[in-house]
């Protein structure tokens, strides 16, 4: 079945088309790239002015929380709020319960996202057995399975020596190892960062200094073992510097920022609601200048990939005092709204930059297919409507969670439509002339 | 404002109280005044001057709020909430016969309040109440002793009591309110 | 920051004070309080006080009222103190302890207070481990809601009650250097304080080991040092916080001998603040680790006039929040 999107603005860094073009799709393939292409037995799809056709966005770092712990969220509901908020991939963590440590829990992973048949699913598996930090998980069975990479995210590799040991083994296998930097001893029970808002609400912090101690142990393996090594959810400016050095040496290192560490500051933990429970993550809502450092970062290339960390949380588990309210919010839905508005709209960076972060970095991190709509690439297309206003409304999210600090904003972007393999999963109501699709 | 006493007229009339108490108590043994917060003080302490001129003896005086005795404390409120003050009665009340000053009396609530609160502190011998005006509307069975001015008036009318030590006159006007009694 | 407000006294006692009436629901902290807010509830304290010194020292202002102290934490005085101070107003008072252990094993801070909320109490004081706990309590319940004390958050009759002992004794707040010395980090009475004292205009100086000064505390309008006798230098009052034991497994500093040896307040040290200095101390005291004994039972110690204050300075507080009117027509 093919059909040919005709007249829309196409951004592809990889191929270096910014302009309008015409995209034929043939199947679940790309099969032609052009301006004007004949449309014979194609159906045309006339794409509204003022959209944006891109690569499909790929979401590296999400908790689909199935098996275990479906109260909060399942693979079905979460590929659902994938696609709705324009992402045609995403990855999940192996922190369900059981952990994502051997072929059973991640092909039953697969199982299920074959069943919802909406976004990819590329499943990361454990570092460690449980993720307890004693143990090499079996890396070549969860790289059978169709793990793309491993982690113990939630918390930090538990030694060096296993880091070092980990990244050796995936290395045989071109596995990146992604981890959650954090250095535990200084983190402590901490709920906060350490700052002057923490020490007014008297909240325990943990400092930039803490994240930062783990990318640098990081990097040190990386160059030893020559494995690639991502850093999750990056928010310390202490971070960047080290990463930035890091990348100079030309140590394989990259790493990912979740939106809400571009956005919000620890400010967020007083204002509008204080005490709100989602305002607390892991890493947390930083200072203004960790968060002007990420916009830094993302502006000169030394941020790879945007990632939202997508952790939902049921309501009871966080209508509760903040020190027992479990860490993460969502992000799946509110996340191109959020980068249209505080990235590209502010001048900051442009829409090709975009694309690399959301979708092209991801890909090439992850070793999986996409990042580009060059003929031969999957038709995994996310369409942005970037002047659309949109209003983020908690309680419409399709997430099965709905912990997010970004309920009632007000912002300039969002997404059209999503398409996985040729068939379209999404279509956003608010957007004209997209019947076709 | 119509001025329905001035500055004399109020002069004269706590003379004239301070000589109805003499006469009726037969002299100021026992005798203790105690001012209702706020300008029941300056009465009392004007009324104990008069009698030291009288009968050459100092008559205790003391101070009472009783903001926290009202009745109608803790309904909902539109205006400023009263501010409690400190009651200052720097003697025993027990067998003293307590002459009660107060400057208005209207529904009697706060009179009632003032007993409740007095009854609190001591067990005194009897109350006799003294006010300036008297000006009618009682909503509860309370008569007042010793009356300066007794002034019919409407429940659309205010009566404002100044005072030379709280306002820096002396006069009591009658006002007309909007839209009925609070 | 708004020029100090005065006490009844500086003002003249019939004189009306700037604000009458706490138009809050609850009273969750000292941070969001304005200075006429704070002279308000202190000005009525001192007629609250007044209440406590007649033979029958009870009145019925908040009768008919239920209160409930629900206190997550264990505590002998602040509880006893909110509790006399109810029944001083004549209110119903209600009386939860809650072990921790039920709080772990069971039920949320939310349901229990949903359950309470569902009899109808007027007013809650919530005592609790977790910062943040009555912010949460107030948006559930619609009882107004006072914190005495929670987490390492705020403790704010505390701080209301050493202003009063304070006032009494100075007749100001503004212009004093007040010195408060121990384990910074994670006091809340600290907090409370300074908020209170930087807004009334006192001059204010923490000191403890640079490990348990909170991080960036010269934002809160204070000076910090780990020298206490440049901390209590000319000081008109020391405070004295209290240093857990358990401080030391989290290497915040080495010793409690050693604590007291740098940091303890003795009366040696004493003689370097001002010749009328007050020594305060929110208790429960550790002697021989912040304060040594001849201090706490000393001349200058005002330790127990504190606890008297207290019950005058929640009576204030719970009279203020109730809520009252206005009809000054009813004489």
């Amino acid at each position: 079945m093919k059909r040919v999107l005709k007249g829309g603005r196409l951004v592809d860094p990889v191929t270096g088309i910014d302009g309008v073009h015409d995209v034929l799709v043939d199947g679940d393939r790309i099969a032609a790239v052009g301006r004007d292409l004949p449309v014979d037995g194609a159906s045309v799809v006339e794409v509204p002015a003022g959209l944006v056709i891109c690569p499909g966005f790929i979401d590296m770092h999400v908790h689909l929380r199935e098996p275990g712990q479906e109260h909060k969220e399942t693979v079905a509901t979460g590929t659902a709020a994938a696609v709705a908020g324009g992402f045609t991939a995403v990855a999940c963590m192996p922190n369900t319960t059981p952990v994502n440590d051997n072929a059973n829990v991640t092909a039953y992973i697969l199982t299920k996202a074959a069943e919802a048949n909406l976004a990819r699913v590329y499943p990361i598996g454990a570092v460690s057995r449980g993720s307890k930090g004693e143990l090499l998980a079996d890396i070549a069975e969860l790289r059978q399975a169709g793990c793309v990479a491993i982690t113990d995210d939630g918390h930090p590799v538990a030694t060096a020596l296993l880091l070092r040991r980990a990244m050796e083994y995936a290395g045989m296998f071109g596995m990146p190892v992604i981890e959650h930097c954090e250095d535990p001893s200084l983190k402590g029970d901490a709920v906060a960062h350490e700052g002057y808002q923490a020490a007014a609400l008297g909240l325990r912090g943990m400092p930039g200094a803490c994240e930062a101690l783990g990318v640098e142990r990081g990097i040190l393996l990386s160059e030893l073992t020559g494995t690639h090594f991502h850093v999750a959810h990056m928010s310390a400016r202490a971070s960047l510097r080290a990463l930035r050095k890091g990348k100079e040496m030309g140590v394989r290192v990259t790493c990912e920022v979740a939106p809400h560490h571009f956005t919000l500051t620890d400010e967020a933990l007083v204002s509008p609601v204080p005490y709100d429970t989602n305002a607390k993550m892991n890493p947390p809502l930083r200072e203004a200048a960790d968060r002007d450092a990420m916009l830094a970062g993302i502006a000169d290339g030394s941020v790879d990939a945007i990632a939202t960390d997508h952790a939902p949380h049921h309501y009871d588990e966080k209508n509760v005092e903040f020190d027992r309210a479990p860490f993460g919010i969502v992000g799946l839905e509110t996340a191109v709204p959020l980068a249209l508005d505080r990235l590209v709209h502010t001048g900051l960076i442009r829409l090709p930059r975009l694309v690399e972060l959301l979708s092209v970095n991801p890909a090439r991190i992850l070793r999986v297919q996409g990042g580009t709509l060059s003929p031969g690439a999957p038709a995994d297309i996310t369409i942005l409507a970037p002047d659309l206003k949109v209003r983020i409304d908690a309680t419409s999210l399709r997430s099965r969670s709905k912990n997010t600090p970004f309920d009632g904003w007000e912002l300039r972007g969002a997404v059209a439509a999503t398409v996985v393999g040729g068939r379209t999963l999404f279509v956003n109501e608010a957007v004209d002339g997209l019947n076709g699709m | 404002m119509p001025v329905v006493m001035d500055a004399d007229r109020i002069g004269r009339a706590l003379i004239r109280i301070a000589h109805e108490i003499v006469e009726r108590n037969r002299g100021v043994d026992d005798l203790a005044l105690v001012g209702v917060r706020t300008r029941g003080v300056p009465l009392a302490r004007r009324i104990a001057k008069s009698l030291r001129d009288i009968t050459g003896e100092e008559v205790p005086t003391g101070a009472l709020d009783i903001t926290l005795y009202r009745d109608d404390l803790m309904r909902q409120s539109v205006g400023p909430q009263p501010l409690v003050r400190r009651t200052e009665i720097p003697f025993s009340i027990d067998d003293k016969k307590i002459l009660l000053v107060d400057d208005v009396l209207y529904t009697g609530r706060t009179t009632r309040a003032a007993l409740d609160a007095l009854i609190d502190y001591g067990r005194p011998k009897g109350i006799q109440l003294v006010v300036l005006v008297d000006r009618g509307h009682r909503e509860l069975p309370i008569k007042a002793d010793y009356v300066g001015k007794n002034l019919p008036t409407s429940l659309e009318e205010s009566v404002q009591v100044h005072l030379q030590e709280s306002d820096g006159r002396d006069e009591v006007v009658l006002q007309q309110m909007q839209g009925g009694a609070v | 920051m708004t020029a100090p407000a005065q006490t009844q006294e500086q003002r003249g006692a019939d004189a009306a004070p700037a604000v009458t009436a706490l138009r809050r629901k609850d009273l969750l902290g000292i941070a969001e309080l304005t200075t006429d807010e704070i002279a308000l509830i202190l000005d009525t304290a001192e007629a609250m006080k007044e209440v406590g010194e007649r033979p029958i020292k009870k009145v019925p202002a908040l009768r008919g009222k239920t209160v409930v102290n629900l206190f997550f934490e264990p505590s002998t005085r602040t509880r006893t103190s909110f509790e006399i101070a109810e029944k001083r107003l004549s209110a119903d008072t209600l009386n939860i302890a809650v072990a921790s252990s039920s709080v772990v094993k069971g039920e949320t801070l939310a349901d229990t207070a949903l359950n309470l909320e569902a009899m109808h109490p007027d007013m809650i004081v919530l005592r609790h481990s977790s910062s943040g706990a009555c912010h949460l309590l107030s948006r559930i319940c619609r009882s107004a809601i006072i914190n005495a004390g929670d987490g390492m958050h705020e403790h704010p009759t505390q701080a209301l009650l050493d202003a009063f002992t304070i006032r009494e004794h100075k007749r100001r707040l503004a212009g004093l250097k007040v010195a408060i010395v121990g384990d910074l980090a994670h006091s809340r009475v600290l907090r409370s304080n300074i908020h209170l004292l930087t807004k009334m205009g006192s001059d204010v100086w923490v000191c403890g080991p640079p490990t348990l000064i909170p991080t960036d505390i010269a934002r809160f309008g204070v000076r910090a040092t780990s020298y206490v006798d440049e901390a209590v230098e000319g000081a008109d009052v020391i405070m004295l916080l209290r240093i857990q034991l358990e401080r030391m497994e989290g290497a915040y500093f080495p010793s409690l001998r050693e604590y007291f040896n740098v940091f303890g307040m003795t009366q040696a040290r004493l003689k370097r603040a001002k010749p009328d200095v007050m020594i305060m101390h929110p208790g429960p005291m550790n002697r021989g680790v912040e304060i040594a004994s001849e201090v706490a039972d000393g001349p200058y110690s005002v330790i127990l006039e504190q606890v008297a204050n207290g019950v005058a300075v929640r009576m204030a507080v719970l009279y203020l929040l109730a809520g009252g009117v206005a009809h000054e027509e009813s004489a």
